[in-house]
């Protein structure tokens, strides 16, 4: 059989040996805890504690700001001490809510869990809102949403994202070999919410001690297969996967259901779990802390809202200077120039660099060698949308379907003139995303 | 600590090609037919290279720097230049020649024009056919030392008989790297294996041309008539050192078949049809011209678009 696969594409140094065979570490915040209202797609959470309010872990601090929106618990107990914009992995500064650590982690009485069976699809999908689930991978699109399609019958496949594509990353790896039972009953929920629906296990084959795993776990599911996909950047982008598992297509203005399809990420689907089965909400996230700079590369379960200058303390501090550090992974991360951040719902990863390909490489001229276009895994024509993009050629970038880049960086990555392709394509496209909105908005009125 | 770390958007990494390694991989994978060259002609083919290479290098330089623009002379793109200008000349070109080349291959073609990546024909092949209308004769007498008469692609076209092993090898008259198959296959394979270049261009190119001498040729499917033609002249190195040329070609995969089919077709034409027994170079400097129009007609689809199931 053909291995399943996309197109385009790149591979690379995947540095994952640095913390893959250590165990996940729990470990507890000292210092305050940052809840930002916004780790999340969709209107910011609106919070419902105030300045001087007791708050126990797993109590519930900010709710919902509509249909597309998560809620978010507090996870530890103490006293919330401010509500005041906060700096964020992006750079920008969000309305967050900050918790000042008792050290004591009294924890709410969770309501009680009925048995699966017994519980409505409405119910299971209440529950999963309640619980603030959101995509863990890296978007942050509400789960209950994702669940909540249209027509839920016509959704013919759910699949489990564990490609973990991104270098560096393994925490949905340590996840798939510590806990698989949690991510196949995880899993089983989904199926439960659409009837017709199979379930595939999507693994990249860098992992075959997970697949096999997996199978062993599944041999007596019929509704859930393992997949083995190729090793390719990226395999784990949603329309990536969805067409490496399925063979089915979807372009930018599509959702996965209109494929039949729905996509979750491991650590989404464990979530999932601790909501259902447990009634737990999610207060808890597993993030890789890593790099060539950090003197002790651990996974860490670590709770949302825990600054990143401890979760770099928990293991063992730099060893070198680092240069450049980044949340989430190298391909699609953000740089930060600051420590002093928290850990959100959407925070896979924490690596810490000592050597910084972008600014010790220099930018030439493009000499057309086409290796953009080979990578590219929309098929697009980065080097001219970047030109189209750099003279704001409005017109000419969306004839080249400029908007259905999914901004996964090969192209920049690949490029032998170390043109800043993607970073051009992207700013280009989040001006025609603020246009169409403001569009729309007038369109209204 | 805060103030050293280095900002920036997504990707972070990036891959070790880079365009200096890119042109040192092709003048590596000429070096072959060069070495026959000096081999087969004698050290005056040596200096021809070394003085074509140094006027396109300096060239550049000197431009650069009366400009006031960045040097950029150590990508190595004017060393290709050069270099492939070199292994276009016939060896008993005077000195001159090569330096009138390698400046007008580097200043009129590729600088004037905004310098690497913005030139619309291959300047290597530029300043060849500009050579070839200006001084006919020096670029068309192949006598040297070692070999006397026309050469076998001449020989080919008056219907006179040929030594198709003698063609492979290299051993015959012709410009300094045209003459030998085996070292511009040995190239070409560096360059194949090095992922620089693919066999979209060459091989539509190569197969295109064999069916139409097949066809028009007058000696109809001659497996001798056929390997006499693509061993001889500047096919080869045209194939995999020229139509393939970045800058110069079409970027899209569809587009790249359709420039290797439309080579294919001029030469040809040129070399069947035409005054001269050679083609190869005129049909590569027009079919660059056509380039634009070729990547607009085949631009690829994104992904989801169309076409596939939804």
């Amino acid at each position: 059989m053909a291995r399943l696969t996309f197109h385009g594409g790149v591979h690379l140094y995947d540095g994952k040996e640095l913390s893959k065979d250590k165990p996940i570490k729990e470990v507890l915040p000292k210092g305050d805890l940052v809840y930002p209202l916004s780790q999340h797609i969709g209107a910011p959470a609106k919070p419902i504690v105030e300045k001087g309010d007791h708050v126990l872990t797993g109590q519930k601090i900010a709710e919902a700001g509509g249909f597309v929106s998560a809620p978010i618990y507090a996870t530890v107990s103490g006293t919330v001490k401010a509500v005041e914009p906060r700096r964020v992995v992006t750079g920008d500064k969000i309305m967050s809510i900050v918790v000042e650590n008792d050290g004591l982690y009294e924890e709410v009485a969770y309501p009680p869990v009925k048995p699966l069976e017994e519980m409505t699809n409405e119910e299971i999908i209440d529950r999963i809102r309640e619980a603030g689930v959101v995509g863990m991978g890296g978007a942050g699109f509400p789960t209950h949403v994702k669940l909540s399609p249209k027509e839920p019958e016509k959704i013919d496949y759910v699949i489990a994202n564990c490609a973990e594509c991104e270098p560096y990353l393994t925490s949905d790896y340590r996840r798939m070999i510590e806990e698989p039972e949690k991510l196949v009953k995880g899993l089983k929920v989904s199926l439960r919410l659409f009837e017709n629906a199979r379930g595939i296990l999507a693994v990249e084959d860098n992992k075959p001690d997970c697949i096999e795993i997996l199978k062993k776990l599944t041999k007596d599911e019929p509704r859930i297969s393992v997949k083995a996909l190729r090793t390719k950047y990226p395999q784990g982008a949603e329309r990536q996967i969805i067409y490496a598992a399925t063979g089915r297509a979807i372009n930018s203005s599509m959702l996965p259901a209109d494929a039949g399809c729905v996509v979750d990420n491991v650590d989404t689907i464990v979530a999932i779990y601790h909501a259902v089965y447990e009634g737990r909400p999610l207060m808890h996230r597993i993030v890789t802390v890593t790099g060539d700079a950090v003197a002790d590369p651990r996974n860490f379960i670590v709770r949302i809202g825990t600054n990143y200058h401890e979760l770099i303390e928990m293991a063992g501090g730099f060893k070198k200077e680092p240069v450049k550090i980044i949340s989430g992974g190298p391909m699609m991360g953000f740089g930060l120039f600051d420590l002093d951040v928290p850990t959100t719902k959407t925070a896979s990863a924490l690596l810490c660099l000592t050597k910084d390909d972008v600014s010790s490489m220099k930018e030439g001229p493009c000499i057309n060698c086409g290796r953009c276009m080979e990578v590219c895994p929309s098929r697009l024509t980065p080097g001219m949308l970047s030109d189209c993009a750099e003279h704001y050629d409005e017109e000419r970038f969306l004839a080249l379907d400029g908007m259905e880049c999914v901004e996964c960086g090969c192209c920049s990555y690949i490029c032998p003139a170390k043109r800043p392709l993607t970073q051009t394509i992207k700013s280009m496209r989040k001006m025609q995303l603020a246009k169409r909105k403001k569009q729309e908005e007038r369109s209204i009125d | 600590m805060s103030d050293l770390m280095k900002v920036s958007s997504n990707p972070h990494v990036r891959s070790r090609t880079g365009t200096s390694s890119i042109m040192l991989t092709v003048v590596i994978a000429l070096l072959p037919a060069a070495g026959f060259g000096i081999y087969n002609f004698g050290l005056r083919a040596l200096s021809t290279i070394l003085i074509t290479v140094a006027s396109a290098v300096l060239t550049e330089l000197l431009f650069e720097i009366i400009c006031r623009k960045q040097i950029t002379i150590g990508d190595y793109s004017a060393v290709v230049t050069g270099l492939l200008l070199a292994l276009n000349l016939p060896v008993s070109v005077p000195w001159w020649i090569g330096v009138v080349g390698g400046v007008f291959a580097i200043l009129v073609v590729k600088m004037l024009f905004g310098g690497l990546g913005q030139n619309f024909m291959n300047p290597a092949l530029g300043a060849r056919c500009f050579l070839l209308i200006s001084f006919t004769s020096i670029m068309t007498n192949f006598d040297c030392d070692a070999y006397t008469g026309a050469t076998p692609l001449a020989d080919l076209k008056s219907g006179i008989d040929v030594n198709i092993m003698d063609m492979v090898i290299g051993r015959t008259a012709g410009t300094i790297g045209e003459t030998s198959m085996i070292a511009i296959v040995i190239g070409a394979c560096i360059l194949i294996l090095t992922g620089v270049i693919d066999l979209r261009v060459p091989g539509s190119y190569i197969i295109s041309f064999v069916i139409f001498i097949c066809i028009f040729g007058g000696h109809g499917v001659d497996t001798a008539y056929i390997a006499a033609h693509l061993a001889g002249g500047g096919l080869m190195l045209g194939a995999f050192f020229m139509a393939t040329d970045y800058v110069t070609r079409p970027i899209t995969k569809r587009g790249q078949i359709l420039y290797g089919i439309l080579l294919g077709i001029l030469t040809g034409i040129f070399r069947i049809f035409g005054p001269s027994a050679e083609g190869v170079s005129y049909a590569i400097i027009i079919g660059n011209l056509l380039v634009p129009l070729i990547e607009k007609i085949t631009l690829p689809k994104a992904f989801g678009k169309g076409g596939e199931k939804a």
